[in-house]
């Protein structure tokens, strides 16, 4: 079910165009979090956020530390509840069906909504080969062909050619920015519809960052990407909408190139210019 | 939108600060050269059109100054929003100002040259026309460091007037030289000085566009030859 279209959002990737010069043709809304809200015990940290999350487009989310960034990506995959305290209320629809639902099964969100983390955390027993099937196994998804899969997900985050001969190494004998190619690799092995990204190149330098980027503009045309990052011009870089989180609540949305050059609102302004505090 | 309050890094407040004053002071010596090149015309003063001329060496080093700080600028701060389309106006503006002192220097070449020859009658519609076009470089300026749309606007419509100051004396000098060809010397030079009037004023009007853009993030330049549909 497809949900209804917002003006704001009728801007469709096309990496050989500015979001500016991009047509008014129609972009399908991949998931859309209504009115949610999160809390850490009696805490509010999201206060009733709507946002849609446009298919095959990559999404930045924007704004200070402890604005709801982090919660509110964690939230589109049922995360957040993990953490003992933590609840949320509100709709996040996934093709049009509420992830909250009554007899919805969080594991099965999370193999359709996958999750990339901050620090790079292949799992340190696990070779890397495994590390890519690792995913399979705890969804007990059967695959046919193992190498077929390894070769063609490390492929895609472009790690092949580095570790074709490394395999059976263990996962943390690789850098920093090659294991986060690999935990990436991780969650594309399950074929997810969404891929969300916290903070996913703060502990990379400034090269294993520029990967990444390039991997997510490659990956950003098959798969449904959120990113949150603390880095605007990574942001700037790397999406075709922003989203600006502050204290809790969404300030302000809009295509990318609008946003960084002409935002509406002017708390969003004093951020991205440095006016903040 | 315009930022409603200081930048946290006072550095980088700094900065943009000194862009702002830098521009200024290049505007201010743009107008002053204006006023001291027709009041150099109008006084027969070879002297002070000369001084004035010489004033443009100062004009051409603040441009690569300006120049050189915006870029530093946008090499260190990656600015972003109203910070970005200040420093992308800046880096035009000052072309705009840098030619405006160019300008400047052909009336004054050519105050030297009408300086040799015996005066010809004043006319009094090209000092009308430098002081419009002084006051549209001083108003333009003004928007600019006001981040005032609405007089920017207003100034577009003055281009027009100054446009209309060059028609008329272009005809009149034009009906002099044809009366008698020893006007001509002299005459095609008063014409080349109402025509640099008239390029500063249109200078002026790119200025006065910037500044729209700056405000209010939109481009208003060229309405009637834009792709639609883009």
């Amino acid at each position: 079910m497809s949900l209804p279209m917002r003006e704001s959002v009728r801007v469709k990737r096309d990496t050989n165009k500015t979001s500016a010069e991009k047509g008014p043709e129609a972009a399908s809304i991949k998931m859309n979090a209504e009115g949610l809200k999160a809390w850490f015990g009696s805490s509010l940290a999201l206060k009733g956020v709507s946002l849609p999350i446009v298919d095959k487009q990559v999404t930045a989310i924007i704004g200070p530390s402890g604005c709801g960034k982090s919660t509110f990506v964690r939230c589109l995959n049922r995360m957040h509840e993990v953490v003992p305290g933590a609840r949320a209320e509100g709709t996040v629809m996934l093709d049009g069906a509420d992830i909250y639902g009554p007899g919805t099964d969080p594991v099965l969100v999370r193999r359709r909504v996958g999750m990339v983390f901050q620090k790079p955390n292949p799992f340190p027993t696990m070779s890397i080969r495994d590390n890519v099937l690792a995913g399979m196994k705890l969804n007990r998804v059967a695959v046919t062909d193992r190498d077929a899969l390894v070769e063609q997900t490390l492929r895609q985050v472009a790690l092949w050619d580095e570790v074709k001969d490394v395999l059976a190494r263990s996962g943390t004998s690789l850098s920093g920015g090659q294991q986060q190619r690999l935990c990436i690799a991780r969650a594309l092995a399950l074929e997810p519809e969404v891929l969300l990204m916290d903070e996913p190149c703060s502990a990379l330098d400034p090269i294993a960052t520029a990967r990444i980027e390039e991997l997510i503009h490659e990956i950003g045309k098959r798969v449904t990407i959120v990113i949150v990052t603390h880095n605007m011009q990574q942001a700037a870089r790397v999406s075709d909408h922003t989203a600006f989180f502050y204290m809790g609540e969404l300030v302000e949305y809009a295509p990318t190139d609008q946003l960084f050059t002409q935002p509406s609102n002017s708390r969003t302004e004093d951020y991205i210019t440095g006016r903040f505090g | 939108m315009t930022p409603s309050r200081e930048h946290t890094d006072r550095e980088y407040e700094g900065e943009l600060a000194d862009v702002r004053a830098r521009l200024m002071r290049m505007g201010t010596l743009c107008e002053d050269m204006i006023e001291q090149a027709m009041r150099a015309l109008s006084e027969r003063d070879t002297a002070l059109a000369r001084a004035t001329y010489d004033k443009d060496d100062e004009v051409n080093r603040l441009e690569v100054s300006i120049d050189d700080l915006v870029l530093r600028i946008l090499a260190r701060r990656q600015p972003v929003a109203s910070d970005l389309r200040f420093l992308a106006s800046s880096l035009k503006l000052v072309t705009d100002l840098e030619r405006i002192g160019d300008l400047v220097a052909n009336i004054c070449d050519r105050v030297v040259e009408l300086d040799e020859e015996p005066p010809m009658r004043p006319y009094g519609s090209l000092q009308l026309m430098a002081s419009a076009t002084t006051g549209m470089v001083h108003d333009a300026l003004a928007a600019f460091v006001a981040r005032d749309a609405k007089r920017a606007k207003d100034l577009l419509e003055r281009d027009r007037v100054v446009d209309d100051y060059y028609r008329q004396l272009f005809g009149e000098l034009l009906a002099e030289m044809m009366a008698d060809g020893k006007n001509v010397y002299r005459a095609t030079r008063l014409q080349s000085i109402a025509k640099y009037l008239e390029r500063i004023a249109d200078h002026a009007t790119n200025i006065a566009e910037r500044v729209v853009f700056l405000v209010e993030g939109k481009d208003i330049r060229h309405p009637f030859s834009r792709v639609t549909g883009a």
